[in-house]
């Protein structure tokens, strides 16, 4: 009876609600929407576009009000009836299988993508390499962020400290992708003993501004050591890896020896699995180190560390092993990503780049190693789906172009994420330690991301 | 010697655009204790809706160019308070109380979002506008080998150092005399106890962010005057320097967001004009990692306690 006679209000309030949030807009929008500068032939010009102002506020108005109508002020809201978290036997059950059932997926799916897209195979293959990347720079920024609990917002300069070591060993001494890889990992790592060195004494937001400003400098300077890097130029012609010394090419190379037909997409496979075995070594180094008394040091650090200095634990070399271990696994996903491209530049590491590492890792749920790999999916997959939305043009008119709202909507979707789970998509976690049975708990009650 | 005046006189103003800026990293991290990323391209924002303005004004017959920059400087300020607010009711209220790296990356999340909301409204290319403020006085004229060297202060510098120095002689007051200040400062010791004595905290939060946002068009407006030309990207940079100005200051004090811009300032000129203007932003920010390793919290600030 009673949600009857409350019903004028609610549309009444609603209507009220959406309409501050149409003025607001209105008002945001103003001059963004409604004026617009352009150079002209005198200067600057300006051209006014009332329709677009007024048709933003219109949106705006409409989908507050819908908003309003049936989840923020409806007695029943429709999202009433989606369970958000499933029953609890479900979901350790779902816990449980997700990983193996996700690796197997993941082991077997070149073949999968042939075997379903026999036309854009190459496309999809490329992409599963991108988001792998992703997900082992995830998983390596995961042991500093979420296991140590240092915020680091200059990981990308380990990623470029490990891509221009291999292309600058390359070009130099000649040297081939596999023997590169070690040396480019432990390139980064000593860079990251360098960079950590000095700064790690420093706690939580200073930390953070230094690793930026650490990002920032590394690359200005491979932006301007001209001579060195190549500066903007970058450094192309960065050779293949070989398999066992066979190179993938259309004589005398892979296919011949093992009898098969030559494909180009034979590459692609192998990088795709080159990539697959460098995210599975950081996910196993991981989790095995959580369990040896460095790994306990540093989830120890995290949650206290004047309880760790009280406790013996030399705080400045537990810090630094997860910084370097951090920056290694960066390093050897650099020397790959530059092996993929065949070209670096110091474009393709921005802070930009640390940014949405950070952001997967975070949206995933920090120390969460399933969490990493399902934003990868979501936010890199996500960015690249937009990349191919060519058919709104037959909609909104030829002029209308897609691209480029992906990065806007992919900034939306972080904010929307983080506000819909604060925790992250995973948000209960496996102590390390325990004491009389294994079980999850909640992400509240550990410390990851304090910064401390 | 005269080289070396020109050179400070430039660093003091590019110094007040940059401590301006910081102003409002420092009272929203004093505040709440977060890094608002997007607060550099609030400042961004600012000086777009400064140009729109502007240049409506001409466009509507007003020939007085004091009248013109008077109403930019109010108009953008306000309609950059409105965005101000806006991000912090979106994107940070929601996640208060919550664990600390949410909001930071609900932050970076909306800097994306205003950058390419810009860039898609307004266009990606440069925006150029052509010197409005000419002339100035000459201080000093000296000879050198190569000829006369004059050391000038053009209005436009006097007008942009008089500008952030009145605001920030007001914005102490503000924070220092008012109700308003008083409730800031409360909200910046202790929220709970605030809320118990009767401090609307969130108000006070919002309007943390009105007041970050406003002085944040203020500096987008002269750097639009100052180096005439914008683009949706010029909020990053200088964004990362002012946070840099404020924790080189001491980040959560105002005195020290101010000194922080305007060494930030300085150094990034004398680094341009005698070494090399590749290399400015690595020296604003190795003295940066510098001064952190050795004041940790920074010029100005107060040392923090560590309690168990």
């Amino acid at each position: 009876m009673a949600s009857t006679t409350s019903q004028p209000n609610i549309i009444a309030d609603s209507i009220k609600d959406a309409l501050i949030a149409a003025f607001l807009a209105a008002v945001l929008g103003f001059f963004f929407f409604a004026l617009r500068t352009d150079i002209g032939p005198g200067g600057l010009d300006l051209t006014y576009r009332w329709g677009l102002w007024f048709t933003a506020a219109a949106i705006v108005f409409a989908v507050r009000l819908l908003l309003n109508l049936f989840i923020f002020k409806a007695a029943n809201p429709i999202t009433r009836g989606i369970k958000l978290s499933a029953p609890e036997g479900v979901t350790s059950v779902v816990g449980r299988g997700l990983g193996p059932v996700l690796l197997a997926l993941a082991a077997c799916l070149p073949f999968l993508l042939m075997w379903l897209f026999p036309n854009r195979d190459r496309q999809y293959i490329d992409l599963a390499i991108l988001i792998m990347t992703y997900v082992m720079l995830g998983w390596g920024l995961n042991v500093v962020v979420g296991l140590a609990g240092l915020l680091d917002l200059g990981y990308v300069a380990f990623y470029a400290v490990g891509a221009y070591s291999f292309a600058l060993l390359a070009q130099h001494l000649n040297i081939g992708f596999w023997t590169a890889l070690p040396l480019a990992g432990v390139l980064a790592a000593c860079w990251g003993i360098i960079l950590g060195y000095p700064v790690l004494r420093l706690r939580g937001d200073y930390l953070a501004i230094v690793t930026l400003a650490f990002g920032e400098i590394i690359r200005v300077v491979l932006l301007n050591w001209y001579d060195f890097t190549g500066g903007p130029d970058g450094i192309s012609g960065i050779p293949k890896p070989s398999f066992f010394g066979l190179e993938f090419n259309r004589s005398g190379g892979f296919a011949e020896f093992f009898g098969i037909d030559y494909d180009s997409i034979h590459r692609f496979v192998y990088l795709y699995y080159i990539i697959f075995a460098l995210a599975l070594i950081t996910n196993f180094v991981t989790l095995r180190l959580r369990k040896l008394p460095i790994g306990r040091a540093w989830e120890a650090l995290r949650e206290d560390e004047i309880a760790c200095r009280s406790l013996g634990i030399n705080t400045t070399n537990t810090k630094l092993t997860a910084f370097s271990i951090g920056a290694m696994f960066a390093g050897f996903a650099g020397s790959f990503f530059a092996t993929r491209q065949g070209f670096i530049s110091p474009e393709s590491f921005t802070f930009l780049e640390s940014a949405i590492i950070l952001a997967i890792v975070v949206l995933g749920g920090l120390g969460s190693q399933v969490g990493v790999v399902i934003a990868s999916v979501v936010m890199i997959g996500g960015i690249e789906v937009l990349r191919n939305l060519n058919w709104l043009k037959d909609i909104f008119g030829p002029d209308f172009e897609p691209t480029q709202y992906r990065m806007l909507i992919f900034g939306l979707a972080m904010v929307m994420i983080m506000v819909w789970k604060p925790r992250g998509i995973i948000s209960s976690r496996n102590p390390s330690a325990v004491y009389k049975e294994k079980k999850k708990i909640s992400s509240d009650m550990v410390a990851q991301g304090e910064g401390h | 010697m005269e080289y070396f005046l020109q050179q400070l006189i430039n660093g003091l103003t590019l110094g007040s655009i940059y401590g301006l800026i910081a102003i409002g990293y420092t009272m929203v991290y004093g505040i709440i204790g977060m890094i608002n990323f997007a607060h550099g391209d609030i400042f961004m924002v600012g000086s777009f809706i400064a140009l729109a303005t502007f240049l409506a004004l001409v466009a509507i017959g007003i020939t007085a160019l004091p009248l013109i920059l008077f109403i930019t400087l109010l108009v953008s300020m306000l309609f950059t308070s409105a965005w101000g607010w806006t991000v912090e009711r979106l994107a940070y209220r929601p996640l208060r109380g919550s664990f600390r790296l949410a909001p930071l990356i609900t932050a970076i999340g909306m800097s994306i979002v205003l950058q390419n909301f810009v860039q898609i409204t307004q266009g990606a290319r440069v925006k150029p506008l052509p010197p409005q403020i000419q002339g100035g006085i000459t201080l000093v004229e000296g000879v050198t080998d190569n000829g006369t060297i004059a050391v000038q202060l053009s209005y436009m510098q006097i007008i942009i150092i008089a500008t952030t120095l009145a605001l920030m002689i007001g914005f102490s007051l503000l924070i220092s005399k008012t109700s308003l200040g008083r409730s800031q400062r409360a909200c910046e010791q202790d929220q709970k106890m605030a809320a118990l004595l009767g401090v609307n905290v969130d108000r006070t939060i919002s309007l943390t962010f009105v007041m970050g946002a406003a002085l944040a068009a203020v500096a987008g407006f002269m750097f639009l005057l100052l180096y005439g030309v914008i683009d949706f990207y010029i909020g990053f940079l200088a964004g990362v320097k002012a946070f840099t100005a404020a924790v080189l200051g001491g980040i959560g004090s105002l005195p020290g967001a101010m000194l922080g811009g305007l060494l930030i300032g300085l150094i990034e000129v004398f680094w341009s004009g005698y070494f090399s203007v590749e290399y400015k932003d690595v020296a604003a920010f190795s003295i940066l990692v510098i001064v952190l390793i050795f004041m940790p919290s920074g010029l100005l600030g107060k040392p923090e306690v560590e309690k168990v």
